[in-house]
């Protein structure tokens, strides 16, 4: 844990409330964010410092020490210095507006408002004033502003829903309730400025889902826990106010404390460039000395013979010392091997390719009009090397809309369309929806194709009824009405929102309900029933039932679960509808929805009242109530009567499967890890097509000790293993929290066999076709990525869309966030984010695999370069007395890398593209290359480098060779050393644009501009440095006067260029030439076909991927709660204007105070029994 | 005509920066203060030195003179040393210091260490003298290799009857001052007729022979390869 530096000066927490002195003491932080890096004073000794910690400007600066001592100096200063301060700059203003924005941000967020309780009075206080200890208060709709502990509130009893969505992404509603002590202070002001408790607590961490602590007020000690506390991040809601002492703050907060570290993100190939930059730094060295030592023998047999031509100061007498700082003057002469320009031109080529992203359309959605944003512009070819994708599941693959899609009623089903022929068709906005218009309480979202079930209703059904009454009572939904009178339900699980409001449009419109009736309106007509009793929901029942009784006095229990449950609980007489039914459910499970069945008993009078009693009875005893009560339960949900089931669509964003299908076929694996539940996973997995029945393999991990893991894992890989063809269809399916916990431990304890365990599962993960994960906390997210991360050297996408996702977009190579919901928590801590995960095809298929071609081919070229213009120095080494003269001219050397050849390596580093963006799409497979390393890589840098190695040898002697008896047209002699640079200069960047226009795969205006105004500024650039009228002006700066317009004119000169270039060229067409011929890439065929298709394109059939028929396969999936059966019969969770004094026989059911104990221990039971509920498969 | 030297390192770092071009562009501040790239040949005792430098210092100073040789007599081939050097070098690159007479001008400044006669005393001509004089500009056009041959004189044409140097026995006078044996270096001297794409040069032409027939071959050899597999990828199914 990161924070354990901070355990140890503080192990345990006391605040005091409305006491700042006292809490001063401890020197909390305050709540103030500080996540920005300079200020005006320290901003560039700073990022000087930082700046300069880079190897590269570091040596830089090292260089033009280097060059400033005169013994040495084979090079002017200004050679170094103009790109070395062009760099600092352009980082500087880069970094300076990037931290100017983080200023803004935190400040937008410290200078929130919220309403604090100073000196007794309530005062409007910026967040960052914000102390621990301090009581804030809260309207509804607000952000919480730090972590408190709740004290009071306006709904009764203390109660409190908040909202998590960005904390752990789950969007529905958590309550939260006081002490009752401290409830009772109400929003009495005088009494919570009076409120003096110390609470006494763990110190700052990250874990959000437990808290201990107590509250020590009035020489009372009350225990407190997780549900008494509010997190900064939440949002309150459905509360019109509460109160609550501040109790960490700022960074101290558990969603600053999960933020994780921000660590600074490099790619590989950035990794690979700093590896291969340390190699020729390296080789430079090697050649430095080679040529020193070059210089020593020479010195020892030819220069010091040579003494009357050349003077010979002290220093130079000895060879060795001569050879000594030759090392040094040749370092600085060769330095340009390892240009700092290619660190400029690697950040302008992403910054390019990140504005691609941010301007392209295809990426943008309308809807939300949101953009697609590269965040961070250092990571694009990253994009083309993807492997594995964690996604989450929620607003990322899902719209996190549930819509009633399908039923079947009675043995016959509803909910398909069929055209004219009585073939099934789609359904698409051409489809003509019900239309719900005779029902003025309708919800007008709701949408239904179906039309049969809608005469079905019109011609009275009673089953159809039946089926709706259902769903009209049998649930735990709160209505409410809004401002303009119009019926809203508060749904406390987004599946039962849909049901009841597909019961309310056809008809059974669920009104309002007390702690004791339900109140419906049926096609019209208002109906109450009594409500007799609540049978809750759990994860082990995995079915809920309510007990009513209707106006004409009969008793019915309606219960809503699990086919495989309910199927058991049946009547006899069911048989023929049960097997009908189960074929639909298994038709619905196999398209991916999420299915309930539904069933009916009719009870009579006095064998309800007997069963009553047995639950109460069984209420009252202390020892094993739960057991006692689910028995009861078990009782009398029995000889139901199937009515029929429901077809819930967990909607999945537009174009989720092609993504998923698409990305499968690049090879790229996707994980899905999700907070959810397992059956929700699964049929999500389903629904998006990661699962499907081919996959003839399933494994799921759910034991929650190690040795149950450990034996679990063993089994799944002696199937793996034990059979040779398992192998491709294998896939996993995991509840994993547990061995995440133990791979957390290891840290601590390192047991080999937790170590194993992590392994273990790995390679079983990798084997597997899909992994989804569920259950997994926001941290254990995180780890799932690191462990792939570490064990398998791959490069990683996470993402996600909430709050929870941030440790893992954080911890992965790349992470995206969901852009254009409600929180924007994701985004900020991404990388790249946009609206729908659709784009996520485009962004890897099209702009990472471009960028990382783009990149490669960069890099290739840029090393190839500097390697082709360097390298002469080295030749000419042997002919000049290993005496570090340069070939070129000083300013040819300045001005090679930044002007004569940037643009038009930056513009193929930007614009190059291989295939077009619809055959990205169409071959996933082209994305390969970039996963295996194949563009760039230690061999292709070979490659590169023997390539510029082979023309500096070319550039040099052939020039030497026609150099070394020559005379010009006229006789005057041009074999001299100016015209020897000029010469070599000018084939030099004629070869490289040769080169640059063979690499160039696609033309654009701009690369023909570059390539052919390089050429042209060369050659004017030439021309004005070698001219008289500058040679006037500074005589010994341009001392090459008149030789270009000399040496150019001669048809000797020339045909050495043309020479130089066709020997340095030719191989280099002759090798691609064969290889395209004899070895061609996918990308090579996809070119000769793209040519092709140029002329005429084929219409190509938009791939879709047929759904498969499903094997049997129950997809029961229900997000629902434990607790809020109780919620609702107690009538806690009810205004009090709601409360009318009715009498009824479940009156009383248990005691005011228990049910709230009993809440609080079955939610944490929930988070911690979820690996009880084992899979539901037949 | 050509003089030639070999082994001799007119492109060491040191020796090519040692030259002052201010001074040499008649500039009379660096006149008498050259710059520090001229060190040690800067100064000669508190004098400096016009033209500074090493390069200037080690000037070739043999003369060569060229005799036909007829039964009896010798005929003195004659030799132009005037056009020697490049226009933009004799013009504007190299210029005496302004002033009439050059002995004034170069008052105040000592010759180069090894010249035996300071530099307005290297021709009678008053536009080949002083630095302006053509065999010092040519000089000081370093060489780019260490072997190396420089323009000497010109052996002008008699007309397309006569041949320039008809057949005969020729007769090479050297006035010796410019020792070569301590570095190992030798002397040489070039006669090179002149062709529209300047002296006789024979690495160009085998070089393009060699590369001509190199491509030749290589573009039968692709032009088969390509014809055998070439259409085999045309047709060939793009795995997916």
């Amino acid at each position: 844990m990161f924070c354990g530096e901070k355990k140890l000066l503080e192990t345990e927490r006391r605040v005091k409330a409305n006491d700042r002195e006292f809490n001063e003491k401890f020197q909390y932080a305050t709540n103030r964010i500080h996540t920005s890096k300079y200020n005006i004073l320290t901003f560039l000794p700073i990022n000087l410092f930082e700046q300069f910690q880079r190897v590269a400007n570091a040596y830089f600066l090292f260089l033009l020490i280097l060059q400033l001592i005169p013994e040495i100096s084979s090079l002017s200063w200004f050679t170094t210095i103009v790109p070395l301060v062009l760099v600092l700059t352009i980082t500087a203003v880069k970094d300076a507006t990037d931290d100017y924005f983080r200023h803004k941000s935190d400040n937008q967020v410290n200078n929130r408002l919220s309403e604090v309780l100073i000196n007794g009075r309530l005062q409007s206080e910026k967040w960052m004033n914000v102390k621990a200890g301090d009581i804030i208060k809260l309207e509804n709709n607000q952000f919480v502003a730090a972590d408190l502990l709740l004290l009071s509130s306006s709904e009764p009893h203390g109660l409190c829903y908040i909202e998590t969505a960005e904390l752990d992404g789950e969007t529905n509603l958590k309550v939260r309730h006081a002490l009752p002590v401290t409830s009772e202070l109400g929003a009495d002001i005088s009494s919570l400025a009076k409120f003096d408790g110390i609470v006494a607590c763990e110190p700052p961490n990250n874990k959000l889902d437990k808290f201990t602590g107590d509250l020590s007020w009035k020489d009372n000690k009350y225990p407190l826990n997780n549900e008494k506390i509010i997190l900064r991040g939440c949002v309150l809601r459905n509360t019109s106010w509460c109160f609550g002492m501040v109790i960490f703050a700022g960074p101290d907060t558990k969603l600053m404390q999960n933020s994780g570290k921000t660590t600074f993100k490099r790619t590989s190939i950035d990794r690979l460039m700093n590896t291969l930059v340390l190699w020729i730094f390296g080789f430079l060295v090697c050649m430095g000395v080679i040529l020193a030592i070059g210089n020593s023998i020479w010195k020892h047999q030819v220069g010091d013979y040579f003494r009357a031509f050349l003077f010979q100061d002290e220093v130079g007498k000895n060879p060795i010392f001569s050879g000594f700082l030759t090392f040094w003057s040749y370092i600085i002469i060769l330095n340009t091997v390892v240009p700092i320009s290619l660190y400029v031109s690697v950040e302008v080529i992403r910054l390019g390719h990140s504005h691609f992203i941010n301007w392209d359309r295809k990426m943008y959605y309308a809807k939300k009009e949101t953009l697609a944003e590269a965040r961070t512009t250092t990571l694009n070819e990253e994009l083309g090397q993807i492997e594995y994708i964690f996604s989450d599941k929620t607003g990322t693959l899902t719209q996190n809309i549930m819509t009633f899609n399908k039923c079947s009623i009675n043995g016959r089903t509803y909910g398909e369309v069929y055209d004219d022929l009585g073939r099934k068709t789609e359904i698409n906005e051409k489809t003509k929806p019900v239309d719900f218009s005779f029902n003025p309480q309708a919800d007008s979202k709701f949408q239904f194709y179906d039309h049969s079930l809608i005469e079905s209703i019109k011609l009275g059904d009673p089953k159809v009824y039946e089926f709706f009454r259902l769903l009209a009572l049998c649930h735990t939904v709160m209505p409410e009405e809004n401002n303009e009178g119009k019926l809203i339900y508060q749904v406390q699980s987004p599946d039962e929102g849909a049901l009841v409001t597909a019961a309310r449009n056809f008809g059974f419109i669920f009104k309002s309900r007390t702690p004791e009736t339900i109140t419906v309106e049926e096609m019209g007509k208002i109906v109450t029933y009594q409500l007799l009793a609540f049978l809750d929901f759990n994860n082990i029942r995995k079915r809920m039932s309510v007990i009513v009784r209707n106006p004409e006095g009969q008793i019915k229990l309606y219960c809503k679960g699990a086919d495989t449950i309910l199927f058991e609980k049946l009547h006899s007489s069911n048989e023929e509808l049960m097997t009908v039914t189960s074929d639909h459910l298994s038709e619905f499970g196999g398209e991916g929805l999420r299915t309930l069945a539904i069933a009916y008993r009719n009870l009579n009078e006095e064998y309800f009242k007997e069963w009553f009693k047995l639950l109460e009875e069984a209420n009252r005893v202390f020892d094993k109530r739960d057991e006692r009560v689910a028995a009861a339960y078990e009782e009398i949900e029995r000889d139901m009567m199937l009515l029929g089931a429901t077809a819930i669509e967990d909607k999945l964003q537009d174009g989720v499967i092609e993504t998923i299908t698409n990305l499968s076929l690049a090879n790229i694996k996707i994980w899905v890890l999700t907070g959810d539940k397992q059956e929700t996973a699964m049929n999500i997995g389903y629904s998006c097509n990661m699962l499907t029945d081919d996959m003839n393999e399933v494994f799921i991990l759910s034991g929650h000790t190690a040795a149950e893991v450990w034996e679990e894992l063993k089994k799944a890989k002696e199937i793996l293993f034990g059979r040779s063809t398992g192998f491709t269809n294998g896939y996993a399916f995991c509840e994993k929290l547990q061995e995440l916990k133990l791979g957390s431990t290891i840290e601590e304890t390192g047991y080999a066999l937790e170590a194993n365990l992590q392994n273990e599962f790995l390679e079983i993960a990798c084997i597997c076709k899909t992994v989804i994960c569920c259950r997994v906390t926001p941290l254990q997210k995180a780890q799932v990525v690191e462990l792939v991360k570490k064990h398998r050297k791959a490069v990683t996408l996470a993402i996600g869309d909430g709050a929870n996702d941030i440790s893992m977009i954080k911890s992965a190579h790349i992470g995206v966030g969901i852009s254009g919901q409600e929180g924007m928590q994701a985004v900020l801590a991404s990388d790249y984010s946009f609206a729908q995960f659709r784009y996520l095809q485009r962004l890897l298929l099209v702009h990472g695999r471009w960028s990382y071609f783009r990149m490669c081919k960069f890099l290739c070229y840029f090393f190839y370069k500097n390697f082709a213009f360097t390298l002469v120095h080295f030749w000419f080494g042997f002919f000049c007395g290993f005496s570090a003269q340069t070939v070129y001219d000083q300013w040819f050397i300045t001005l090679f890398n930044i002007v004569y050849t940037s643009l038009p390596v930056l513009a193929m580093g930007i614009f190059d593209q291989d295939v077009n963006e619809q055959n990205s799409m169409d071959y996933p497979n082209l994305y390969g290359p970039g996963q295996l390393n194949l563009l760039f890589n230690k061999r292709k840098f070979f490659i590169c480098i023997a390539h510029g190695v082979y023309t500096s040898f070319a550039l040099f002697f052939i020039p030497y060779g026609a150099f070394y008896n020559v005379a010009g047209e006229d006789g005057k002699h041009i074999a001299d050393y100016q015209s020897f640079a000029v010469t070599i200069a000018t084939s030099l960047v004629i070869v490289v644009s040769v080169q640059i226009a063979l690499d160039t795969s696609y033309w654009t205006v701009i690369n023909h501009v570059f390539i052919w105004g390089s050429i042209a500024v060369y050659f004017s650039i030439l021309f004005t440095m070698h001219s008289d009228g500058i040679f006037d002006i500074f005589p010994n700066q341009f001392p090459f006067v008149g030789n270009a317009r000399h040496s150019l004119s001669q048809k000797n000169i020339w045909l050495v260029i043309l020479l130089t270039t066709v020997v340095s060229v030719m191989p280099v067409i002759t090798f691609r030439f064969l290889k395209v011929v004899l070895y061609p890439t996918l990308s090579d065929q996809v070119r000769q076909l793209q040519k092709a298709q140029d002329k005429a394109r084929p219409l190509r059939g938009h791939k879709r991927q047929p759904r498969r028929t499903s094997s049997r396969r129950s997809g029961y999936a229900f997000a629902h709660q434990e607790g809020y059966g109780e919620l609702i019969t107690s009538g806690k969770n009810m205004r009090v204007k709601n409360l009318h004094p009715t009498s009824g026989l479940g009156k009383t059911m248990y005691n005011s105070t228990s049910w709230i104990e009993n809440l609080c221990k079955k939610t944490t039971d929930t988070v911690n029994s979820f690996s009880l509920d084992r899979t539901v498969k037949l | 005509m050509y003089y030639g030297l070999s082994n001799f390192y007119q492109n060491h770092r040191r020796y090519v920066k040692s030259r002052d071009d201010s001074q040499l562009n008649g500039d009379t501040d660096s006149l008498k203060n050259p710059s520090k790239e001229c060190e040690p040949y800067r100064k000669d005792g508190d004098k400096p030195i016009a033209p500074c430098g090493a390069i200037a210092n080690s000037m070739f100073n043999d003369t060569l003179e060229l005799f036909q040789m007829n039964e009896s007599s010798l005929i003195r081939v004659p030799l132009h040393k005037k056009g020697i050097a490049w226009w933009t070098d004799k013009n504007v690159k190299f210029r005496n210091p302004p002033g009439g007479n050059l002995s004034e001008v170069f008052k105040g400044t000592t010759k180069p260490l090894n010249w035996p006669k300071p530099v307005y005393e290297l021709d009678e001509d008053p536009e080949n003298n002083g630095f302006i004089n053509e065999d010092f500009i040519v000089w000081m056009r370093t060489a780019a290799l260490p072997t190396f041959r420089k323009l000497y004189r010109l052996i002008e044409k008699k007309g397309v009857l006569h041949p320039t140097l008809p057949v005969g026995q020729y007769l090479l006078r050297i006035t010796y001052n410019y020792p070569v044996h301590t570095f190992d270096g030798r002397k040489r001297m070039i006669l090179s007729t002149i062709s529209w794409m300047g002296g006789k040069n024979p690495f160009l032409g085998i070089a393009y022979i060699t590369v001509g027939s190199i491509c030749f071959l290589l573009g039968v050899v692709l032009l088969v390869i390509h014809h055998k597999y070439g259409n085999r990828n045309n047709s060939a199914d793009i795995p997916n």
